[in-house]
């Protein structure tokens, strides 16, 4: 395959102003991606100061329960910051160091990638910026200011939609402008090549312990895995190492909000059509004219009108299926977890949980599945006990 | 048929003045403006109009030209209502003219399809400011064949890569003036002599100088580098300013601009 294309899908539109950084970056991650005292230092990161491996842990309660497949978590919530976005921002980071940049900057949704930006920036003595739509900033108050006490500059973005997508727009501003200077973090299996690629080699991790993992427990491979899907990175992570294993079925779940025959939902995969945006062409949430739609979801980390290349062709080809999940769905997913298994899912997370609620009982005992758990959710207990009409705190 | 571009730099160069390029989004505050905005623009002495097809996220531009999209969009402006400007405005005027446009806002379109519209409605080039050279083949095969220039366009960052998009350039070679987005500057970081030095030496087409140039003492001081000066953002920003009534303070600014294009060597 050409070198950035998975099939027709990815490539690298943007302006001619940021091709020499996307040049320069893209020399650099060749350089670096083989390296042993790059990975060698990766790894030690990922390990002493991620939590890694992460757990795959076996599910037992809700696997009776359901009554199907025996069900695995991988548990990237328990990673530091909480969620898979670490593991990317880690590589990032060291990545722009080599290449000697010092200012880092980062779009965010949820700010659970925000986050994890602020967080290495601190460890690595890196000026932080993060883009976050204004909206999401106020969804996400608490990520806001945990940011800030991370160091990081947090710029509230009320252009267009005030979401996800336009703190990319802001991003890629701030980059044409300092593009000298600055190393532009995408948290996402999106944008111009090399990210995706890239992202996705930093998030390939999780397939790998999953695979290693379930050969330990189970000596064998899981008959099914399923991710939430937003942009897609910790879904790439998680399907990438099983992609020329034909008998492992990929499932991506990406948020239907109030209904996929509403306007308010953000699934590209169901509704969305071929298109170029954010550096990449894919599949996005459109009109007939090009114009990029406003989506909608509970999750702000699935409020996303595209999405990344790979997922993109692996849809098209069928290597993986993609089901949409509606916010009731995920909120009842979300408070299942909770109470089967003692473990608080992100509602991005919660939008596999649900997919999985509906796929396990549909298969057999003997069957193995296993649920990347990416993020933990305490920071959505907020908006989910409003979307449940509970008041737990004054505003 | 000879592309309007071509001829408007070749009568440029023979009286020995820059072009001047003028900028307004299509559609903003209505098509009707527009229409006039651009006849009094070349009444006014533009020698070549771009025409901005709004689009929802334009991540090359300023506030200014974000804002303007979005009242051209509010509008429901459409790609095949600029088409019937442009077929309206050759009933009047053969001012060369180009669209500039985000790629998305083309790709939903079939791309052979999109370029033979261009002929037909009389557009001379386009401008995609998000597609770089490496993306730009499908795009240049299909503008060809038309007869329309895909314009090109180089940074201050392009360094080593300017000799290949300069051989590929057709119309003219859009210089960027400096890092950033769209929008006025006070002062440029840019080391001109070195970066047109590169530009002169590659380049087979006449080029141009925008981003930030914002009134005639920008015109002087920029346009000695280049064949033509572009004002984009200085010019919507009036028509933020006059909506509906803009096209006479907008002649009158860019009567000045012109003078000061005229009047540089």
């Amino acid at each position: 395959m050409e070198q950035g294309r998975f099939g027709e899908y990815g490539g690298q539109f943007v302006p001619e102003t940021v091709m020499a950084a996307v040049s320069e970056l893209q020399a650099a991650y060749e350089q670096y991606k083989n390296d042993p005292a790059f990975l060698q230092e990766l790894d030690t990161l990922y390990r002493d100061y991620a939590n890694r491996p992460s757990l795959l842990y076996y599910a037992e309660k809700m696997s009776k329960d359901l009554g199907g497949a025996k069900i695995y978590l991988k548990r990237e919530d328990l990673n530091h910051t909480g969620a898979h976005k670490i593991n990317n921002v880690l590589g990032q980071c060291l990545l722009a160091k080599r290449m000697g940049k010092h200012r880092i900057i980062a779009e965010t949704g949820a700010g659970q990638h925000g986050v994890a930006t602020a967080t290495v920036c601190a460890l690595m003595g890196m000026d932080c910026v993060v883009y976050m739509g204004k909206e999401d900033t106020q969804r996400q108050s608490l990520n806001v200011y945990r940011m800030e006490l991370l160091g990081a500059k947090v710029v509230a973005v009320d252009s267009g939609t005030a979401t996800l997508k336009d703190a990319i727009n802001e991003a890629f501003r701030d980059w044409v402008t300092n593009i000298d200077t600055t190393f532009y973090c995408i948290g996402s299996v999106m944008g111009p090549h090399p990210y995706p690629t890239m992202v996705r080699d930093f998030q390939k991790v999780i397939g790998r312990e999953i695979r290693r993992q379930l050969m330990e427990k189970e000596g064998r491979l899981p008959d099914c895995i399923v991710a939430c899907v937003g942009g897609g990175s910790n879904a790439m992570g998680a399907f990438y190492d099983f992609i020329p294993d034909t008998t492992v079925r990929l499932v991506g779940a990406e948020a239907a909000g109030r209904g996929v025959d509403t306007p308010y939902h953000a699934a590209t995969m169901a509704k969305g059509s071929k298109g170029i945006f954010h550096g990449m062409h894919s599949l996005f949430l459109q009109n007939q004219d090009g114009q990029i739609d406003p989506v909608y979801s509970i999750s702000a980390g699935l409020d996303y009108p595209g999405v990344g290349p790979e997922h993109a062709w692996l849809h098209d080809t069928g290597r993986a299926e993609y089901v949409d999940i509606t916010d009731e769905e995920a909120v009842n997913a979300f408070e299942y977890l909770s109470r089967t298994e003692g473990i608080i899912p992100a509602i991005e997370s919660s939008h596999a949980v649900a997919a999985a609620i509906k796929i396990a009982p549909t298969m057999d005992k003997d069957q193995i599945m296993v649920i990347n758990l990416s993020g933990r959710g305490d920071k959505d207990v907020y908006s989910i006990a409003k979307y449940r009409g509970v008041k737990i705190r004054e505003e | 048929m000879k592309n309007r571009i071509d001829l408007r730099f070749e009568e440029c160069a023979a009286q020995g003045r820059k072009a001047l390029i003028t900028f307004v989004t299509a559609g903003d505050p209505d098509l009707d403006t527009t229409e006039a905005l651009v006849l009094s623009m070349e009444q006014n002495g533009a020698d070549i109009i771009e025409l901005g097809v709004p689009f929802s996220d334009p991540i090359a531009e300023g506030p200014v030209i974000q804002r303007a999209s979005q009242r051209a969009l509010a509008n429901h402006t459409r790609l095949e209502e600029v088409f019937a400007l442009v077929k309206r405005l050759r009933q009047k005027t053969e001012i060369p003219l180009c669209l500039m446009m985000y790629v998305n806002t083309l790709y939903v379109h079939d791309i052979a399809n999109f370029f033979a519209q261009c002929r037909q409605a009389g557009v001379d080039g386009v401008i995609l400011p998000d597609v770089p050279l490496e993306e730009h083949a499908p795009f240049d095969e299909a503008a060809r064949k038309e007869g329309v220039h895909p314009i090109y366009l180089v940074a201050p960052t392009s360094h080593e890569r300017i000799r290949s998009i300069a051989q590929n350039a057709s119309g003219f070679l859009y210089c960027v003036s400096s890092l950033g987005v769209t929008g006025k500057r006070s002062e440029y970081a840019t080391d001109f002599d070195s970066f047109f030095g590169e530009i002169k030496q590659a380049c087979t087409v006449p080029y141009a100088i925008g981003f930030g140039i914002s009134g005639p003492e920008q015109v002087r001081q920029m346009g000695r580098y280049a064949n033509g000066v572009i004002v984009g953002s200085a010019v919507v920003e009036l028509v933020e300013q006059y909506g509906k009534d803009s096209s006479k303070p907008v002649g009158e600014f860019v009567a000045k601009l012109a003078q000061a294009a005229r009047e540089t060597q």
